[in-house]
């Protein structure tokens, strides 16, 4: 608390002068700028230039899948030697392929995500100036940007980016000789994935340390609003998983150059022979990388459901159904992701009673996201619902969360695994319920705080179309793969023209890619009323455009660093008071009165 | 210039969807923010209903387009297979209920919901029944679903019967290599540091090495090796030993509704037990090229996606016959010491003796 205290002293010795305040300079207030509001900002548009070209790559790849035997003279101009006479090769493929995951996964849902919002929201919500340590968020932000400009310049090696798939199993990761992707551009890629791990613990120490000590007076952690609770989890999740996918990739950087045998154990390789390696385990890798990559799931999802809830109980007017099971889910949830990671390793020649524990701790996880699922839509029941942009992508994202969520059932049941696994049924689950359902979690936190961040308006019809369109074009893309999936078609193949059990899908998948194309444009239809709309939205005139009860549209329009120019509010309630006794909302900081019921 | 042109298309299209965006807001403002937000409310409360109805029909329109397309409109060609999908077709009951139950109610209340007038919301912020309600009804069925699945998954991974045909797999960038144990019904043993693609591609060990510390093993001697094709016979159990040379594979078998994964220095096994032959299933699939392919279901490099074998499915007369024309693969690294009579034919590189299995299958 005495940090929160120094900085409020200095405010008040400087009066209510916010601009005078810090005498920035463009480079402190925009670059290296320690306050938390920016630093979200740079994370969020970080995020979305990430976004854009790892968009641009799916695109790219779905040319390939839908149009096998056209060429594309252009992708020659914009790609080069990686699309000689307008076919995309082989190599180009997998290294879209994996990098569109690398990045999807990493720059964009998880930093451009959690970075953005853990960053913007938990200060102003629990109400503090700013993050535990802002100098420490400052280097989270520039190591984020490292580990970007590292992943960027891992495509302009000789050799090609990484193209083994964003899992990076070894060997086909640890040896150079068996897939030119795994030169150079391998390196390159851990380089930028450990300063990403760097970026996300120096984030998600500050986001736990702000939580827990920067409270203002009346938040106890039960008032907390839900998307603190889930940026809180999401925050734990990341400190106690990424440090083993780190230790992970150190093996593995050894094995790479320094001839150990972590993973590495009887190798004979095309046209150079045999490995000396001997003893290694290739599995041990995939244990220590789901060990993240399943948390990382959550890691992923659990901010989306955090503001989801937020923002259907705002505009739902009416209390989030169930708080305590609702933060009681996420914790199960947050504990579960750590006993499931096995289930991505059924068919690795796992001991089979191993498999049979994960089975039933992941099908277990099927309890809370079910109580997560009524709970939202027991707040949608009688409620007096308003459908902002963000009101819609929140909807958007409990239908997608549903549908993706219960063929992880399917997928969690070792049984129905051993013949999906590794097939588009596989992609149609994850990119449902992880890709597109938590995009949509952060759309939906882009246009419900937005207002916030910049004091202007998004504008609306342009928002409607958007989740509308998005929405079909979601489904339409992934809903069929369900039956390539079920006809065992593997993923990451480059061409099923020679399969005689694959090769039906031709035109579904020429159906998909063009419906890729569309939703991407519609995308930045979605940039474009981002940007214009910090110039030139509409100007806010209600401090409190949602009449939202959380602490954040408590601060002025623009808040300056600091956040709030006096005292900071006193919180006297959970943040769900929508239609209490009748009253269409009653904020935080509103003290209890005495003929007030009890809920 | 296609190029130019289709950009230049949707700029157009960009400009006017922004354009008319920006229209409305200043209609907006004109009719007052109140009467515009419940005009949108209407219009996108509708939509809500519209995207439930058109999103069922189009869940039921891409089953009949596609599930014919799919392996589950063919029956699965094992007796593991079998039991998969069953899995499959009681999790989709289960499943496929709460999915319709679901989405129907999210946006059935998303649009009787919307914004009234008078409407006073229901202050329901709790519910213990309601709550132990959707965590217990869900954690039943589960059970269910896991205990029939587990008891699939112990029988998958059960130890194959003994009178299993053994096939060993070995993946390697990017072809299978099948071996099958001989007369003896051992398998030699190996060593990854004596392969040589030219003429001992799995590292069979039959001669001796002071260096490596090896000893020849006679079990080798009449080992049979093939690529790209194997052959299994109808309702006999078959055990994979399955492995790899370089990375990562994955041995999967659609049809069979089975697969896993070759790793280098780590066997793993897998037994199924075919129920038609590659014939009878040319006739129940209606596919005249039909075939039961192998695909490597586990990135393992640029040509991952050509990295395809075959198994062949036949009687056991068939495969009896198949196994008699096969020749030890010792005979091709020591012709010398093939039997006299055969040795010509002995030391024809591997794929011939493929092509003259395919014969043999073709003739039947």
């Amino acid at each position: 608390m005495s940090h929160e205290a120094t900085l409020h002293t200095s405010h008040d010795a400087h009066g209510h002068h916010d601009h005078h305040e810090h005498h920035q300079s463009f480079i402190s207030k925009y670059i290296f700028s320690m306050d938390h509001k920016m630093i979200a900002k740079q994370f969020l548009i970080t995020g979305m230039i990430w976004a854009v070209l790892g968009g641009l790559m799916s695109v790219f790849f779905r040319l390939q899948l839908g149009f096998p035997d056209t060429s594309f003279p252009w992708l020659e101009t914009i790609l080069g030697k990686w699309a000689k006479g307008g076919h995309i090769t082989p190599e180009a493929y997998y290294a879209l392929v994996t990098t569109h995951g690398t990045v999807l996964v990493f720059f964009v849902l998880t930093a451009g995500l959690s970075g953005t919002f853990a960053n913007f929201l938990i200060p102003l919500q629990i109400g503090a100036r700013d993050m535990a340590s802002p100098f420490m968020n400052m280097l989270s932000y520039w190591f984020f940007f490292l580990a970007g400009v590292v992943m960027l310049s891992s495509m302009f090696v000789e050799t090609g980016p990484f193209s083994g798939g964003w899992t990076a199993y070894p060997p086909l990761s640890a040896l150079g000789s068996a897939s030119p992707g795994s030169k150079t551009g391998m390196d390159l890629w851990i380089v930028a994935m450990a300063l990403f791990v760097v970026s996300s613990l120096l984030g998600g120490l500050n986001y736990i340390a702000t939580v827990l000590n920067m409270r203002t007076k009346g938040m106890s952690m039960t008032r907390l609003p839900l998307t603190v609770w889930a940026l809180f989890f999401t925050a734990v999740l990341g400190v106690l998983s990424f440090p083993v996918l780190f230790s992970g990739f150190i093996l593995l950087i050894f094995d790479r150059n320094f001839g150990t045998s972590f993973y590495l154990s009887d190798i004979f390789v095309n046209g150079v022979g045999a490995l000396p390696n001997e003893g290694g385990s290739a599995i041990l890798f995939q244990h220590l990388f789901w060990f993240l990559g399943h948390p990382e799931v959550y890691i992923i999802l659990l901010p989306a459901m955090g503001m989801v809830s937020e923002i259907l109980s705002t505009n739902s007017r009416k209390p989030i159904f169930g708080y305590m099971a609702m933060v009681g889910s996420m914790f199960a949830i947050a504990v579960l992701a750590f006993l499931v990671w096995a289930h991505h390793m059924f068919v690795t020649g796992l001991n089979p009673f191993l498999g049979s524990i994960f089975v039933l701790l992941t099908l277990l996880i099927a309890v809370p996201s079910a109580i997560k699922v009524f709970n939202w839509l027991t707040t949608l029941w009688k409620g007096n619902i308003r459908f902002t942009p963000a009101m819609l992508f929140a909807i958007g994202f409990v239908s997608l969360f549903i549908s993706g969520g219960l063929t992880g059932i399917w997928l969690g049941n070792s049984s129905i695994d051993i013949h999906l696994h590794d097939t588009y049924f596989v992609i149609a689950h994850f990119h449902i319920v992880m890709g597109v359902a938590s995009m949509f979690g952060m759309f939906a936190g882009i246009y419900h705080w937005f207002p916030k961040m910049y004091g202007r308006q998004m504008n609306s019809t342009l928002g409607y179309i958007h989740f509308w369109t998005t929405m079909t074009g979601a489904y339409l893309i992934f809903w069929p793969m369900h039956y390539e999936g079920l006809a065992g078609m593997p993923r990451r193949y480059y061409d099923y023209s020679i399969w005689e059990s694959f090769k039906q899908f031709g035109d579904l998948n020429r159906f998909i890619s063009i419906i890729v194309i569309i939703v991407f444009l519609v995308q930045l239809l979605f940039l474009l009323n981002f940007f214009y709309s910090i110039i030139k939205g509409r100007k806010l005139t209600k401090q409190n455009p949602w009449d939202s009860n959380t602490l954040e549209w408590t601060a002025p329009i623009n808040p300056g660093h600091g956040n709030w120019p006096g005292e900071i509010p006193e919180v006297y309630r959970w943040a769900y008071d929508y239609g209490k006794d009748g009253k269409e909302f009653i904020p935080q900081n509103v003290p209890i009165g005495d003929d007030e019921s009890h809920h | 210039m296609t190029m130019y042109l289709s950009l230049a298309v949707i700029l157009l299209v960009f400009v006017v969807i922004f354009q008319i965006a920006k229209a409305s807001e200043y209609v907006a403002v004109l009719k007052g923010e109140e009467q515009n937000r419940k005009q949108t409310n209407k219009i996108n409360g509708f939509l809500m209903i519209a995207f439930l109805v058109l999103g069922l029909i189009g869940v039921w329109y891409c089953n009949k387009l596609y599930f014919s397309k799919s392996l589950l409109s063919v029956e699965a060609a094992s007796i593991q297979g079998e039991k998969v999908d069953m899995m499959i077709y009681w999790t989709l009951g289960v499943t496929g209920v709460v999915f319709i139950a679901t989405q129907i109610l999210l946006f059935v209340l998303a649009y009787k919901y919307q914004e009234k007038e008078n409407r006073k919301v229901y202050f329901f912020a709790h519910s213990t029944f309601l709550e132990l309600l959707w965590t217990s009804v869900p954690a039943i069925v589960l059970t269910g679903l896991i205990v029939f699945g587990l008891k699939n998954w112990s029988f998958f991974t059960s130890e194959a019967p003994k009178d299993a045909l053994q096939v060993e797999v070995t993946g390697k960038q990017f072809g299978w290599i099948f071996r099958y144990p001989g007369k003896d019904a051992t398998f030699g043993k190996k060593y990854f540091k004596v392969i040589d693609p030219a003429s001992n591609s799995l590292g069979l060990i039959w001669r001796d090495s002071a260096e490596l510390n090896l000893k020849d093993d006679p079990y080798s001697h009449d080992d049979i090796v093939t690529e790209g094709t194997m052959y299994v016979v109808k309702g006999k159990p078959c055990k994979l030993i399955i492995g790899s040379r370089d990375v990562i594979h994955d041995v999967g078998l659609s049809q069979f509704r089975l697969k896993m994964d070759a790793v280098p220095g780590i066997p793993t096994t897998m037994w199924f037990t075919p129920k038609y032959t590659t014939e009878e299933m040319k006739t129940k699939t209606g596919n005249p090229n039909f075939q039961y392919e192998i695909s490597c279901d586990q990135m393992c490099g640029n040509g991952h996606y050509s990295m395809k074998g075959v198994i062949v499915v036949v009687s056991q007369e068939e495969y009896d016959a198949w196994l008699a024309k096969q020749k030890p693969y010792y005979f091709s690294a020591f012709p010398e010491k093939a039997p006299v009579e055969k040795a010509v034919e002995a030391a024809k590189p591997a794929t011939e003796m493929k092509a003259a299995a395919t014969d043999t299958a073709a003739k039947k």
